[in-house]
């Protein structure tokens, strides 16, 4: 599990962890499946063929299958750019915006440095987009630790200039000539693409985001600044009393946050697109807060949630194309079951 | 600079303005009583989606926005469960009513994308009016302009002169203390969710039916998040908010008069002004502005035993 810290409270958490977080995930997604098949049912749709259709698609065959997965490696990234500051008492709502400047500085690399072998230009796009995110985060984090205004805020609203910026390139300075009537830029040499597996659009983000869960547990559990940081989570006035520098730490975790979401923009114009295109995320950013709330910050909770939301979100586009909803319709889901978790916060396994 | 780009910049700060002011009133009393609602955004696209459904419908957009106001109030009695009786964290609770709003709103406005309606008619205040220069300018405005500045006035005085008033900040400064004189700290926050509600869906009425006449998803862009920032800015003040309303709503239009008055400056750069502008302002009061703050804001009222 993914706290050692838990109150006498829940034993039986301890006892049984798996099965009881099993049996809890999945009453949550059959409590909310109900109640949005009533929804469907309000606006005449049926919803028992919605089901069907949704799970013929996304377990019917390996195409659906290897989308789901594919789907699944930004909410991965950006849930775990929500959990890390999580565990210093950080609120980071700004996924979006932080995964937005990883795709643009991850893209400003593809395209300036096109000339560069695979072996030096990748690894350059991959950073490069986890400084862009990181760096975007870490404003939210020095105005926080400077006391000025509330990461809360600040992540909100540079959520909606994030994307603008990036806008403001795609129809500007980076605009392919032959982008006409969509707006995009230049496609990226293949030195600078992410691979991916076989004919699917399934990409090594995924291990990226197996390698950003596993240094964040590692960090969090097994390092000293971990340690630190869950006291500054804990009690902040204690860590400041016993000399743990908490605006640093602050600073820090937006940063390897903000990196970690920039990653999944990165993936997406490295891998997925090819290209910096508009609307590149759909929501990715506020998913993942979701995703990290819902799993408590548990490493192998985000994976779970991450899959099952995946899951809702291309049953999303199902819905969107053989009931003719409009896709934000999926976001209800998504509410109904975040909101049955926070009436019934037992079902999370926590009591706050 | 020319005249009418001043004139334009002026009107629109206060058309623009409008729709923040409601917002931002609604979420000083919510806050006043100690709840920080981050679903704004939620409840403002819930109100915009059934007041234009419903002016479509009947062709009467005052029905419109007492419908948008209803849908709001009790849109955010849902939220209101979650974090006053289920006691469920704040900050999560408004994030999962802004995803509820945004698919709520889509589903009841998707039949009306592209329709065509009679919003508001512009009122003229004849008297002022014919004022030299600005009269046209900023006397002539749908009736919802009109109606925001004496409620911020009325919600001033409710708040700071009556009894109910104090009973509600009480709770929001100590809800124990308010619980110890007599007064039922649920029940107060109750009516500050639901009336936060009602001004929410105003809200979102004003943008559909009052300056943009026409639905689509998301049309709120942002500007939930802008009034929770403003509640900040306004020292959690009714009165104070007018001002900041203003001056947020000049940013928000200011991209489109520029656009409109050919200015050479992309579109997506001046669409990142009004966020920055506000981050800007919240930075520049930094932290002074805290103690302004309502005690127990965001605070789980947990019951007195």
């Amino acid at each position: 599990m993914g706290s050692t810290t838990e109150k006498a409270g829940h034993p039986i958490r301890l006892n049984y962890p798996w099965v009881i977080m099993g049996v809890r995930y999945v009453s949550i997604l059959v409590v909310a499946l109900i109640v949005f098949a009533a929804v469907l049912l309000v606006v005449g749709k049926d919803p028992v063929q919605a089901y069907a259709d949704t799970f013929a698609y996304t377990f019917g065959n390996f195409r659906g299958f290897s989308e789901v997965i594919a789907r699944m490696i930004p909410l991965v990234l950006t849930a775990t750019a929500v959990a890390l500051p999580s565990r210093l008492g950080l609120i980071n709502i700004g996924g979006e915006g932080q995964l937005y400047m990883g795709a643009w500085l991850a893209t400003w690399a593809a395209l300036t440095f096109d000339h560069l072998p695979k072996l030096i230009l990748l690894p350059l796009v991959v950073l490069l987009g986890f400084i862009g995110g990181g760096l975007w985060a870490a404003v939210a984090g020095a105005l926080r630790a400077k006391g000025w205004v509330h990461e809360t805020i600040s992540t909100l609203l540079l959520n909606y200039v994030a994307p603008a910026w990036a806008n403001y390139f795609i129809f500007g300075p980076w605009r392919s000539p032959d982008s006409a009537s969509y707006p995009q830029s230049n496609a990226f040499v293949d030195a600078a693409r992410l691979p991916t597996f076989g004919d699917t659009r399934v990409h090594v983000g995924l291990i990226l985001g197996w390698i950003a869960l596993f240094f964040y547990w590692f960090l969090i559990r097994k390092t000293r600044w971990g340690l630190e940081m869950r006291a500054i989570g804990g009690n902040p006035d204690a860590a400041r009393r016993v000399g743990i520098p908490i605006r640093t730490y602050m600073i820090m975790a937006m940063f390897l946050a903000g990196g970690i979401a920039g990653l999944a923009g990165m993936a997406q114009v490295s891998a997925v697109e090819g290209r910096l295109k508009q609307a590149l995320s759909p929501g990715y950013g506020f998913a993942g807060f979701l995703i990290s709330w819902l799993a408590g910050g548990n490493p192998l909770g985000i994976l779970f949630m991450a899959f099952l939301l995946s899951m809702i979100r291309t049953g999303g586009d199902i819905l969107q194309i053989t009931q003719g909803l409009p896709f934000a319709v999926v976001n209800i889901l998504l509410a109904l079951v975040l909101m049955i978790v926070l009436a019934r916060p037992a079902l999370r396994g926590q009591t706050t | 600079m020319s005249l009418s780009f001043v004139l334009g910049l002026l009107s629109g700060s206060v058309t623009s303005g409008t729709t923040l002011l409601y917002a931002t009133l609604g979420e000083v009393i919510v806050q006043r009583a100690g709840i920080v609602n981050l679903g704004i955004e939620g409840v403002m696209l819930v109100g915009a989606a059934t007041g234009f459904a419903i002016t479509a419908e009947t062709g009467n957009p005052v029905l419109g926005i007492v419908g948008a106001a209803l849908a709001g109030g009790i849109f955010n009695l849902v939220f209101g469960f979650l974090v006053i009786t289920r006691m469920a964290n704040q900050l999560a609770s408004g994030l999962a009513m802004m995803f509820f709003g945004f698919g709520l709103s889509a589903l009841i406005g998707r039949p009306y994308v592209g329709s065509h309606i009679n919003g508001l008619e512009n009122v003229e205040i004849p008297a002022l009016e014919g004022l030299p220069v600005v009269g046209a300018a900023i006397f002539d405005q749908d009736p919802l302009v009109y109606l925001v500045f004496p409620l911020a006035v009325g919600i001033w005085w409710v708040l700071f002169r009556t009894r109910w008033g104090l009973s509600l900040r009480a709770v929001g400064e100590s809800p124990t203390t308010a619980f110890a004189a007599g007064r039922n700290p649920s029940l107060f926050r109750y009516q500050a969710v639901f009336l936060g509600g009602l001004l929410g869906g105003i809200a979102g009425a004003h943008l559909s039916l009052a300056l943009a006449l026409a639905w689509s998803e998301f049309m709120t862009g942002g500007r939930g998040f802008i009034a929770i920032a403003l509640v900040i800015f306004s020292k959690w003040h009714p009165i104070r908010a007018i001002a900041g309303a203003l001056l947020f709503g000049g940013a928000l239009i200011l991209q489109l008069q520029m656009q409109a008055s050919g200015v050479k400056i992309s579109a997506f750069l001046l669409e990142m002004i009004p966020f920055l502008v506000t981050l800007l302002v919240l930075i520049a009061w930094g932290g002074a502005r805290r103690h302004a703050a309502p005690a127990s804001l965001g605070r789980v009222y947990q019951g007195t035993e």
